[in-house]
């Protein structure tokens, strides 16, 4: 198959890669780029583990072909650490629990993540909305509305 | 270390196991309440959480080896079929396919204690495997699949429960569709005798659907041969019993086969045995000299590894005026899928509460759909649903309070075996949550106003989850004073590598930081069992402490070499051992193991014998408060109680986590979840996450936690028992009683879902 040469901005760090058309963002990262922290669960835009930043907002990186993805701004979960330190979001993920086999978490701190990005403190409703595409099947979803409540709270979005 | 060999018995998913193995018979001092521990009961944040935040955590899809390969699975489309011919030519040609495997050209490896093989011409339901194929890419391996043509002679096939039991019903296998030809019959006392003696007899029939587990990680391995060993990361709840099953299939030593599980993205029960999918990844690396990975897509997932049995359940319960049980008869059947496992659900029925003339017949059946396989407290939540629903109606038959009618007929002692239990807090958990929920506002059934109505219910729980041995853990003791505790048990999310730490840390007195935890790998771990059946904290907690009090032990004889003083002059504190009263003549670890010229001084601790002549049990209450709105038909889930007898609490924050997911789980059995099937197709009509519909955000209740036991120092020296199960068990039989008691209309099929709240209320 014809293979494209895209261009990645992936966590501050400059690609080139060849891909095909019928290629995934998910696959990139995960495969070309070895950025497994982005998970696979469905392929098919349900489940949400695949969640990453592109241009500033959150998408199922399973339904992005890689082509479409050329010249884009990504961000994927290992991005988050700043200078080895603790994003809020991930501090407050720790101290509220809201991490259970940790599968759905990076696809949740990368929904968090925008939503905080373009509202600071927002509501309840409002976090439940951001999350409503990311499916946890071990915890009880509560933890993780709080730990992201109370990072918007404190104003610390970035 | 004194040790024995001893029978011990525990219950793990299905079964009692009897074990004969052995155990730790050291007596240490019994913990006390967690307010008397430093570590252990405290609400400590996970010590793998780093991993899982930071996207470092290698979940075992994420294992990437060099020149690695890519397997995919050509699976039935048809229910019951036979392959009358099959070309794997042209895909063969496809450029950068390796390899593929059919039942043509593959070894005949015994599969489904021996009904089927690893690939077997007789397919008998949608999404059994047909052809593997490992290739450069996925994409490649997928594509090139659509390139094996396939003839079917197409069979006659059945994928209902009811509609296989019928005569003249399609076969699933020659020998008939009654799993072992006949029902498993349980009784004690004269249930004719005793339904004279009631005065109200109940009769009433439910039904629950099928679930599927859909963990979010799905099942995949990532295998690599070196030389004659062969390495798997496998996302298992099993580390030994993959190894021993792959030893077996590919009939190598065990001592040549490694499973490592580091992380894994959920499992509920879907993940204890070993996958076919291993066995074809083994397969195609040898023969493509390659590591290969392998994953489902969430179709095979939904189709193919597991799910909990439906059930149809007939119950009839007898009770006197003043409230006791007199009789109590139960007739069920469900479907193993088209192999052998279980799908019984009579044993809360059996053991709920005191009743002495007690029956119960079931019927397990084959049908055309995919196995099913443990999940989460498998046929206890569907058989709670049921038993918890006749029982309220039974109390209001009688004019008695659902919650004290429970209480009426609490039992002492085990109703099956008349022995004592280790511990029994129900009454607490009773009292409790009903304070909780506000249980004295409970209004009479359907009796509020408006098109919203509220209601309340509660259900009873009980589970075994006492664990047992074996269990061992390694500990090893740097000379810096840091330890390493290894284990062959797993993390499924559970916070195992987070209590052995705190475990570790509270005996030897240094802190979570200088711990280190490995669990999940065959080749350096010690032998645990399977993470299923609540049982991995109380098995694995109590060697865990068996061996610091051990390393304790023996840093005290040490120092008393060193120091030329008894050991019973010696005392240890935070690491430190002293001369009593004599507090500057002291020697840190460190000292001590420099002494021994050693650099890591080891123990292997062992789990105790469980005691003999006891019922072990977890015990629990959960109260609902719903509301229903009676012109949609929704019900919305506001509130749950959760009150648990569950032994010690090793560690309050991800218990209060693993609850809040068990509750979740049990409202989407409840109200939501079903696997849908085409009875004139066969096939499953919603496998995916769209359609099948799992709890999301929206249906989050309030959730109150209540745990009303401290340690149970019958069962271990940690006195731990499990809580995965239990939060599920009661959720669903709460839930559906707080909506009789809205609407005062009983649901008695699950899901209760909308459409059936409205005909219901239409009569
Ligand atoms: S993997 Fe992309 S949404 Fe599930
Ligand atoms: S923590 Fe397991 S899926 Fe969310």
């Amino acid at each position: 198959m014809k293979t494209i040469k895209i261009q990645l901005l992936v966590n501050n760090n400059e690609y080139e890669v060849s891909v095909s058309p019928n290629e995934t963002l998910l696959d990139i990262l995960r495969e070309r780029l070895g950025l497994t922290g982005t998970k696979r669960g469905c392929e098919i835009g349900e489940c949400g583990a695949c969640t990453v930043v592109m241009n500033g907002e959150a998408v199922n990186s399973c339904l992005i072909l890689a082509p479409q993805a050329d010249g884009s701004k990504i961000m994927t979960v290992e991005g988050l650490m700043r200078n080895g330190e603790y994003h809020p979001l991930q501090q407050s993920f720790l101290n509220h629990d809201a991490v259970h086999c940790g599968f759905c978490t990076p696809g949740m701190l990368m929904s968090a993540y925008v939503l905080l990005q373009q509202k600071q403190n927002p509501t309840e409703t409002g976090i439940k909305q951001a999350i409503a595409g990311n499916l946890c099947r071990c915890t009880g979803y509560q933890q993780i509305v709080e730990a992201i409540g109370d990072v918007g709270k404190k104003g610390e979005t970035d | 270390m004194p040790r024995k060999i001893v029978k011990s018995k525990y219950f793990f998913e299905e079964d009692f196991i009897e074990t004969i193995g052995e155990v730790s018979t050291e007596k240490v001092k019994d913990w006390g309440p967690n307010s008397q521990l430093k570590v252990v009961g405290k609400s400590l944040s996970r010590i793998d959480g780093y991993d899982k935040v930071s996207g470092t955590a290698k979940f075992s899809f994420d294992i990437s080896l060099p020149n690695m390969v890519y397997a995919k699975t050509l699976r039935c489309p048809l229910p019951h079929a036979k392959i009358k011919k099959i070309d794997i030519s042209e895909a063969k040609k496809v450029p950068g396919v390796l390899a593929v495997l059919t039942y043509e050209n593959a070894p005949k490896i015994p599969w489904y204690y021996g009904m089927s093989f690893l690939f077997d011409p007789h397919l008998r339901y949608e999404g059994d495997e047909v052809a593997c194929i490992a290739a450069e890419t996925e994409q490649i391996a997928v594509d090139a699949l659509k390139l094996i043509h396939v003839e079917y002679e197409e069979l006659p096939f059945v994928v209902d429960a009811g509609a296989a039991m019928k005569p003249g019903a399609a076969k699933v296998h020659d020998a008939g569709n009654v799993v072992r030809g006949e029902p498993q019959i349980y009784k004690r006392g004269d249930i004719e005798k005793g339904f004279k003696q009631a005065d109200v007899v109940v009769e009433d029939t439910f039904s629950t659907q099928v679930e599927i587990h859909n963990p979010t990680e799905p099942h995949c391995s990532v295998v690599n041969w070196d030389g004659s060993r062969l390495t798997i990361w496998d996302s298992t709840q099993g580390v030994f019993s993959v190894r021993d099953a792959i030893a077996g299939y590919l009939k190598m030593p065990a001592s040549k086969v490694r499973v490592i599980k580091k992380y894994m993205g959920g499992a509920f029960g879907s993940k204890l045995e070993a996958g076919k999918y291993t066995v074809m990844a083994a397969l195609l690396a040898r023969e493509t000299g390659r590591p290969v990975r392998i994953a489902l897509d969430r179709r095979a997932m939904n189709l193919a590894v597991g799910n909990r049995p439906g059930s149809v359940q007939k119950l009839k319960v007898g009770a006197k005026k003043d409230g006791t049980l007199t009789a109590m008869n139960h007739y069920s059947y469900g479907a193993a899928g088209a192999y052998p496992s279980g799908a019984g659900c009579s044993r809360p029925f059996r053991t709920l509460y005191k009743c002495f003339n007690v029956r119960s017949e079931e019927y397990t059946v084959f049908i055309n759909t995919g196995r099913g396989r443990p999940f989460r407290a498998p046929g206890h939540v569907q058989g709670t649903f049921a038993f918890e629903s006749i029982i309220d109606e039974t109390a209001e038959k009688i004019g008695m309070d659902p919650l004290a009618f429970r209480i009426k007929n609490y039992a002492e002692v085990d109703p099956a075996s008349n022995r004592p239990y280790t511990g029994k807090l129900l009454r607490q958990a009773y009292k409790r949550g009903a304070a909780a929920i506000g249980w004295q506002d409970r209004k009479p059934a359907g009796s509020g106003s408006g098109p919203v109505k509220t209601g309340l219910g509660v259900a009873t729980q009980i589970w075994w989850g006492g664990g047992g041995p074996p269990a061992y853990a390694t500990l090893k003791l740097n000379r810096d004073g840091s330890a390493h505790v290894i284990a062959g048990s797993q993390d499924l999310g559970t916070g195992t590598y987070t209590f052995i730490a705190q475990v570790a840390a509270e005996v030897l007195e240094i802190p979570m930081e200088k711990i280190q935890v490995t669990l999940g790998d065959t080749a350096v771990a010690p032998y645990c069992g399977s993470s299923g059946g609540s049982t991995t904290a109380p098995s694995v907690s109590p060697a865990v402490r068996d061996a610091a009090e051990q390393m304790k032990t023996k840093l005290i004889s040490a120092a008393a070499a060193v120091l030329e003083i008894p050991g019973n002059q010696l005392v240890y504190k935070n690491g430190i051992i002293s001369v009593k009263n004599k507090p500057d003549k002291k020697l840190t670890i460190a000292n001590i193991v420099r002494r021994m010229r050693e650099r890591v001084l080891l123990t292997t601790g062992a789990r105790n014998a469980n005691p003999s002549g006891y019922a072990i049990n977890t015990f629990g209450a959960q109260f609902a408060r719903v509301e229903v709105d009676t012109y949609t038909g929704r019900i919305s889930v506001k509130k749950i109680v959760a009150a648990h007898d569950i032994g010690r609490v090793l560690n309050r924050k991800t218990l209060e986590n693993q609850v809040h997911g068990g509750i979740l789980q049990g409202l989407g059995f409840a109200l939501i979840e079903e696997r849908v099937m085409d009875e004139f197709t066969g096939k499953m009509l919603n496998a995916n996450l769209y359609d099948y519909k799992m709890p999301a955000i929206y249906n989050v209740p309030e959730i109150e936690v209540i745990i009303v036991s401290e340690g149970d120092a019958k069962i271990s020296n940690t006195g731990v028992k499990g809580i995965g199960e239990p939060a599920m068990i009661p959720t669903p039989a709460a839930i559906a009683n707080a909506v009789y008691n809205a609407i005062g209309v009983r649901l008695k099929s699950l899901p209760i879902t909308p459409d059936k709240v409205l005909m219901a209320l239409q009569g």
